[in-house]
């Protein structure tokens, strides 16, 4: 992220030295970049802000579910928050985490100059704060933001206020946005591998995401298809969704989980990928059943497709459907137990240390499964008719979001950014953020568990006393777990603008345990990498400085 | 290679330890009624067969979990750098990934079988002894005895609905039931196979009773069907499931499995319009005529009482208060204490068209509510005349409209 | 200063910064809040609608100038080249996904709801309390007979006319991409100016249509789900075939200015492709959505 640093003043020393265009100064610089280094900073300062907004929006529900009773907001209100909640940090927070990550470590994993297209990745990344501006705005509209769930069911998305079109507009705006972004990276990798690098040499991070690239190409058409559909039937009288004209509101369901549930899964391959990546360099062993591992990235995709109607459950759907779905909801805990087992038998005999990246991944590991193990309860259809829209989905998703994704995003920084900015963060802030997240995401995620088992039904901005004890460390947890985040931020921003001022002396390989191509450029990686492609041979991988690079070498380490 | 040890590692533990133990502190501090932790086994056949399920499903995870964990745990003791200085190097077998494939998978197979038995079980609605048509309304239910001219709304109690407002000031535990009482209960016979046909008036419900098992979405334009034959007499409650708009946290479901004798003592009182008077278990139970009964306010019956012998209309102070009432009870959520609304969704009644204009569109709109496309003003036709004239005069008179009597004569004339 | 190319012919084209992606999101943005504000009647917000528009616009032409330029002057390898077959694969297919959405609700209705609220399979109650005496058949605008009494256009008629001239149009711009690899420039316009002519009698049918269902056959946006099927897969198509023969046209234009090779070409290629992809898309509409 100290691109921001290093590359001024790299820019500034570098003035006419062969095969590099500095780039602009100032503002300009990240407006017109088309450096994949630069995007994918961009990227992540945009998730982070989008997490934190989130973030405060969960805080706001947490508190008033603190105590039953309507303490602080109005219901509509409420309902606001958590529609806005879930859009900005499942479209905001996560999905752009990760394409920020993809930015700046395909090219670099696969011996790549740049993504392939780098002015529509620019355009992909400019699209996302005016995106997010106006679905934030709708907050300030006539009768307030959407407050019909993320999953903007009609008929009642279409009782919205003026947000309304805003709110289409904005998912449009965020579906072009991520159709391009995955276009790139899939071009990417089928194209701009160096020599050698063959698909089943490459490090599993690029292969989980070439095939979330692939998944969103699939699926946010779709989506834009729906919202479409939903405005066409708000303002130009069709009616694909109103059963007086033929049409069926469980009709957008089905169009939505089609997405929806392809969608959830595009928010965790790439992090099975950051964590495949993880564990063996710090189990300084080889990945366990590298193969397989891209075989189940490949079937959970494949069955992605087809269980979508497992989110809808109580519609009615016809007997024959529901056993259909049943099945093949549980069939994907068959492929994603072989990652699992994986990753225990890639650390089982290994020689293990526990940074905070390892710290993050395991945790990773134990909680991911938790949500795992929840997410196949909610697949037997008939105990699902108690589970639905209940806090016990509620938890079931948040433990595969958070310690999920989330985990995953936040492990994956704290393994590369010394790489990205060529400063370690600090070790012991480090292990600090991780030990607070890790206990206080358990104690507001998991007694929700209990709440939703013993009634308590989802979006509710209030609840029947029974369910006081639950809530109440849950909003505990809550407030804690956000709070512990500000280590996370400290120590980021501090090895950025080098507050420690550690610049000296990383050397190119930053963990004695690390494979791969990124290793093997300076830290901080320079401006320009791999323009001329490396050799990649047999299991080695080395890397062809060309002098240029070497120049940055001694400028920037 | 923990460049910091002590202070990353153990302090940083230590640290986390005691922000748990302050937060449970925390928490313990706040914590007031201990409520359940798992799904009810519940009161019928297929109740209990979920709930089997559910634990069933969940040992399984358990067990899974163990071993799982279990070995991450070994090595991550055992196969620290400090024990195990000297990494393996095997990095893949293809018979155990054979094994850990296959093995889930069986697992499953063992648990897909008799979850699908179940299934088929609840979906098989043919041959009930009684059929009730359940709609869903912004924010109520309204029952319909199918073949028996029986049918009324069921609505949050006023006792809560005063309480669960913002900043109502009346702590929710002492409110009996906060939040899971209805004015009238859903009446059952138990024994009986009862048939629910479930479907809305606006957006989407969900029409749930957690000891009965049952959850089924009611969508407008299309009817599902849903079954339950309740063992045991008794109250069970429930609520809707679906994200409906506004109150969706406030259209909870109650429901009686009386003896089949008392059912049908109840069936024919409240054929003869005393449907309330089935409800001893919530908090009003109140002996009004029917039309009255569902939202019957002590001031309705007063008036109820006063229009029975000699058809005295009721004053205008009378009509007020009584008016503020019913305001209160059903239309502040939405038009708020001011008449200020919250647009574009909720108009505002202080100099809107309707409280101003012709005094029948005004109890019209009450009546039969304002239907369709984005109108959410769902209809009130359970409200007595009294109630309706109480209210219609009341936003007439308040908020600076124009304001003119309307009496329950004149609504009891609007109806027909 | 220049590109990477500039130095090392081998190395990847990697362009210089640009301003126009963050200027086209601008126009864009503002074109949508524009229209959004006009939707929701608001006062201010649809004055942005043309500016907005126009800048998309203007960008759009100097961005695909700035590429035919750099491709022009030789910057780009042949792994550029393959980086815009594979990018403009998978925009195709994104596409396809995104037509798919609309034929799914097609389905839906035909296959689904419409039975069911006919009487037909698990939903039988539904009909019964709800619809009685709906009878489910197609076309169909509903139970309420939204819309009113609508008659439907034959599909042997006009669309068979714009099928023709749609399959057409595909033989002719393969003939042109034959003359091009030939080097046969001029055969190869003319056979562009065919094309761009069939699309362009494509579109104008397809307006008569549109002004003839809406005004003799009362077959409206609003007449329940058929005509919402109807409009919604043949209008997104017409905006295709719109902006396909636009593409077609910029083409041969750039045909008329010397752009291209034999032997590389891929400009015209990928237009190629995208023609070829709306093809296939309306063979798909006559059968589903006109003929059966
Ligand atoms: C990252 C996101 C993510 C992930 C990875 C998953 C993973 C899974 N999810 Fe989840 N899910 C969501 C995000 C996610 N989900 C969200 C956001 C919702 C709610 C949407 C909304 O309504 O707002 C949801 C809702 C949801 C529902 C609907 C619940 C309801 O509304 O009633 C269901 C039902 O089947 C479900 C199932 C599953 C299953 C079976 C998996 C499986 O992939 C899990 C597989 C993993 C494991 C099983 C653990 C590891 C495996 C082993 C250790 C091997 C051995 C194990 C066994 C053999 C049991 N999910
Ligand atoms: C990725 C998605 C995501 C994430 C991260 C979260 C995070 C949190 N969520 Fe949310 N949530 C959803 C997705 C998510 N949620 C969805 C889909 C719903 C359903 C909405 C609906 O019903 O329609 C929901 C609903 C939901 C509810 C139910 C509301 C209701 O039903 O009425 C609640 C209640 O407690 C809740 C709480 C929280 C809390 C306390 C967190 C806390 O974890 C928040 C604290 C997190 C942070 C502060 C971010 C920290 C991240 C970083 C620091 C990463 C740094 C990034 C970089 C370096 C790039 N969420
Ligand atoms: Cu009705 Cu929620
Ligand atoms: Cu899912």
């Amino acid at each position: 992220m100290a691109q921001a640093h290093d590359h001024n003043d790299h820019a500034h020393d570098a003035h006419g030295h062969d095969g590099h265009h500095g780039p602009d100064q100032g503002i300009m610089r990240w407006i017109k970049t088309t450096n994949h280094k630069d995007l994918g900073t961009l990227y992540l300062f945009f998730s982070f802000t989008m997490f934190f907004i989130g973030g405060l929006m969960s805080l706001v529900i947490r508190a008033e579910l603190f105590h039953p009773g309507l303490q602080f907001v109005d219901p509509e209100f409420f309902n606001q928050m958590t529609t806005m909640h879930a859009l900005v940090m499942i479209f905001g927070g996560v999905m752009p985490g990760f394409v920020g990550l993809a930015n700046w470590m395909v090219p670099m994993m696969i011996g790549a100059s740049d993504l392939a297209l780098p002015r529509v990745n620019n355009w992909g990344f400019w699209i996302l704060p005016f995106a997010f501006s106006m679905l934030i705005s709708t907050l300030f509209m006539d009768g307030g933001a959407p407050a019909g769930g993320w999953t903007m069911y009609p008929p009642l998305v279409l009782q919205t206020g003026n947000a309304f079109p805003f709110l289409i507009f904005a998912v449009h705006l965020m579906g072009i946005s991520s159709i391009t972004g995955a276009i790139n990276v899939v071009v990417t990798i089928l194209n701009m591998r160096a020599p050698g690098m063959t698909l089943l040499k490459m490090p599993l991070f690029v292969w989980t995401w070439l095939i979330t690239a692939y998944l969103l190409i699939a699926v946010m058409p779709v989506l834009a298809g729906a919202v479409t559909m939903l405005l066409t039937d708000k303002y130009f009288h069709t009616s694909f969704f109103t059963a007086s004209g033929g049409g069926d509101p469980v009709m957008f369901q089905h169009i939505f989980w089609f997405f929806g549930h392809p969608e959830v899964y595009i928010m965790i391959l790439p992090a099975f990928g950051i964590v495949s990546t993880i564990i063996p360099t710090f189990a300084r062993k080889a990945l366990f059943g590298y193969d397989s591992m891209v075989y189940a990235t490949a079937s959970i995709a494949f069955l992605s497709f087809i269980v979508w109607a497992h989110h809808m459950f109580t519609v009615g759907m016809p007997l024959t459907g529901e056993l259909f779905f049943m099945f093949a909801t549980m069939l994907i805990a068959v492929p994603t137990g072989v990652k699992v087992f994986n990753w225990v038998a890639t650390m089982w005999k290994g020689s293990m240390t526990f940074e905070t990246p390892m710290l993050f991944a395991l945790g990773f590991v134990f909680l991911f499964s938790i949500g795992g193990f929840s997410g196949l309860m909610l697949a037997i259809t008939p105990v699902d008719f108690q589970y639905h829209d209940t806090y016990f989905v509620v938890a079931h998703f948040h433990y595969v979001l958070v310690p999920g994704a989330v985990f995953s995003i936040i492990a994956a920084v704290y393994y590369w950014i010394p790489k990205w900015t060529g400063r370690m963060y600090n070790e012991a802030a480090g292990k600090w953020h991780f030990w607070l997240s890790a206990v206080f995401i358990n104690l507001t995620f998991f007694p929700q568990h209990f709440a939703g088992l013993a009634g308590m039904q989802r979006r509710v901005p209030d609840y029947a006393v029974q369910f006081t004890d639950w809530n109440v460390m849950s909003t505990v947890g809550a407030f804690g777990f956000f709070v512990a985040q500000f280590i996370f931020v400290f120590n980021m921003l501090a090895s950025c603008f080098g507050w420690f001022g550690r610049t000296q002396g990383l050397p190119d390989r930053v963990w004695e345990g690390a494979h791969g191509l990124e290793w093997t450029v300076a830290s901080p990686a320079p401006y320009h990498t791999f323009e001329d492609p490396p050799q990649v041979g047999g299991d080695v991988l080395t890397a062809v400085h060309d002098e240029s690079d070497a120049l940055d070498h001694h400028k920037l380490v | 290679m923990s460049r910091h040890g002590w202070l990353g590692g153990w302090l940083a533990r230590l640290g986390a330890a005691t922000g748990l133990a302050l937060a449970s502190l925390a928490a313990s501090a706040y914590t007031e009624t201990s409520g359940g932790y798992n799904v009810p086994t519940g009161v019928t056949e297929i109740s209990r067969e979920v709930h089997g399920l559910h634990m069933a499903i969940f040992w399984v995870c358990v067990a899974i979990a163990v071993v799982v964990f279990g070995a991450m745990i070994w090595s991550i003791i055992f196969h620290r750098r400090s024990k195990h200085p000297k990494p393996a190097d095997f990095h893949e077998s293809t018979t155990v990934e054979i094994i850990w494939t296959s093995l889930p998978f069986v697992i499953l197979i063992a648990i897909a079988v008799p979850a699908a038995a179940t299934l088929i079980k609840m979906e098989d609605t043919r041959n009930a002894d009684l059929s009730i048509k359940v709609t869903g309304y912004q924010w109520k239910w309204h029952y319909d005895y199918l073949g028996e001219d029986v049918a009324y709304f069921s609505t949050l109690t006023r006792e809560i609905n005063a309480a669960r407002q913002l900043k109502s000031g009346i702590d929710p535990n002492s409110v009996p039931n906060y939040l899971v009482d209805v004015d009238n209960p859903l009446v059952v016979p138990v024994g009986k196979k009862v048939r629910f046909l479930v479907t809305s008036n606006d957006v989407i419900h969900a029409w749930w009773v957690p000891e009965i098992a049952v959850k089924k979405d009611a969508i407008p334009g299309y009817v599902n069907e849903i079954w339950t034959r309740i063992e045991q007499p008794g109250t069970y409650r429930g609520v809707c499931a679906e994200l409906c708009g506004r109150d969706h946290g406030y259209m909870p479901i109650v429901v009686k499995a009386l003896p089949e004798a008392e059912f049908i003592a109840w069936l024919a009182k409240a054929k003869g319009g005393e449907v309330a008077a089935a409800a001893p278990a919530t908090t009003t139970t109140t002996d009004v005529p029917a039309d009255a009964a569902p939202t019957a306010t002590p001031a309705a019956q007063e008036v109820a009482a006063a229009a029975a012998p000699a058809a005295a209309a009721p004053s205008k102070d009378e009509l007020m208060k009584q008016g503020e009432n019913v305001y209160k009870a059903q239309c502040m959520a939405c038009h708020q204490a001011n008449g200020a609304g919250l647009p574009p969704n909720f108009p505002a009644l202080a100099g809107s068209k309707v409280a101003n204009g012709p005094a029948q569109d005004h109890v019209l709109q009450v009546v039969k509510g304002k239907p369709g496309g984005g109108g959410m003003m769902p209809p009130f036709a359970q409200l007595s005349d009294a109630d309706v004239a109480a209210v219609v005069t009341y936003e007439r008179a308040s908020w600076g409209n124009s304001g003119s009597v309307v009496l329950p004569a004149d609504v009891t004339a609007a109806r027909k | 200063m220049g590109s990477p190319a500039a130095h090392n012919a081998q190395r990847y084209f990697v362009p210089a910064p640009s301003a126009w992606p963050f200027m086209l999101t601008a126009g864009l943005v503002a074109l949508v809040v524009g229209v959004a504000g006009y939707l929701e009647h608001s006062q201010l917000t649809p004055a942005l609608i043309w500016p907005g528009f126009l800048l998309a616009i203007v960008i759009i032409f100097l961005w695909f100038r700035g590429v035919a330029r750099e491709s022009e002057t030789g910057q780009y390898g042949a792994q550029v080249d393959r980086t815009y077959r594979w990018g403009m694969s998978w925009f195709i297919f994104s596409e396809v996904m995104f037509f798919g959405a609309f034929f799914g609700a097609l389905f839906y209705a035909r296959g689904l709801s419409l039975p069911w609220l006919g009487g037909e399979g698990a939903k039988l109650a539904t009909h019964v309390t709800l619809w009685p005496g709906f009878e489910s058949v197609w076309p169909s605008n509903g139970p309420a007979n939204l819309g009113g009494e609508f008659k439907t256009i034959p599909a042997f008629d006009v669309p068979l006319l714009n099928t023709i001239i749609l399959l057409t149009s595909g033989f002719t711009i393969t003939m042109a991409h034959h003359a091009l690899k030939a080097g046969k420039r001029g055969v190869c316009i003319l056979w562009m100016w065919a094309t761009v002519a069939l699309g362009a009698s494509f579109l104008y049918f397809q307006a008569e249509e549109y002004i003839h269902a809406y005004h003799e056959l009362n077959l409206t946006l609003g007449s329940g789900i058929y005509g919402s099927t109807f409009f919604m897969l043949t209008g997104f198509h017409g905006m295709h075939v719109t902006l396909g023969t636009l593409m077609l046209f910029v083409i041969t234009l750039r045909l008329m200015a010397g752009h291209f090779k034999p032997e590389s070409h891929f400009g015209f290629e990928g237009v190629a492709w995208y023609w070829h992809f709306v093809d296939v898309v309306w063979l798909g509409l006559f059968v589903v959505v006109y003929w059966l």
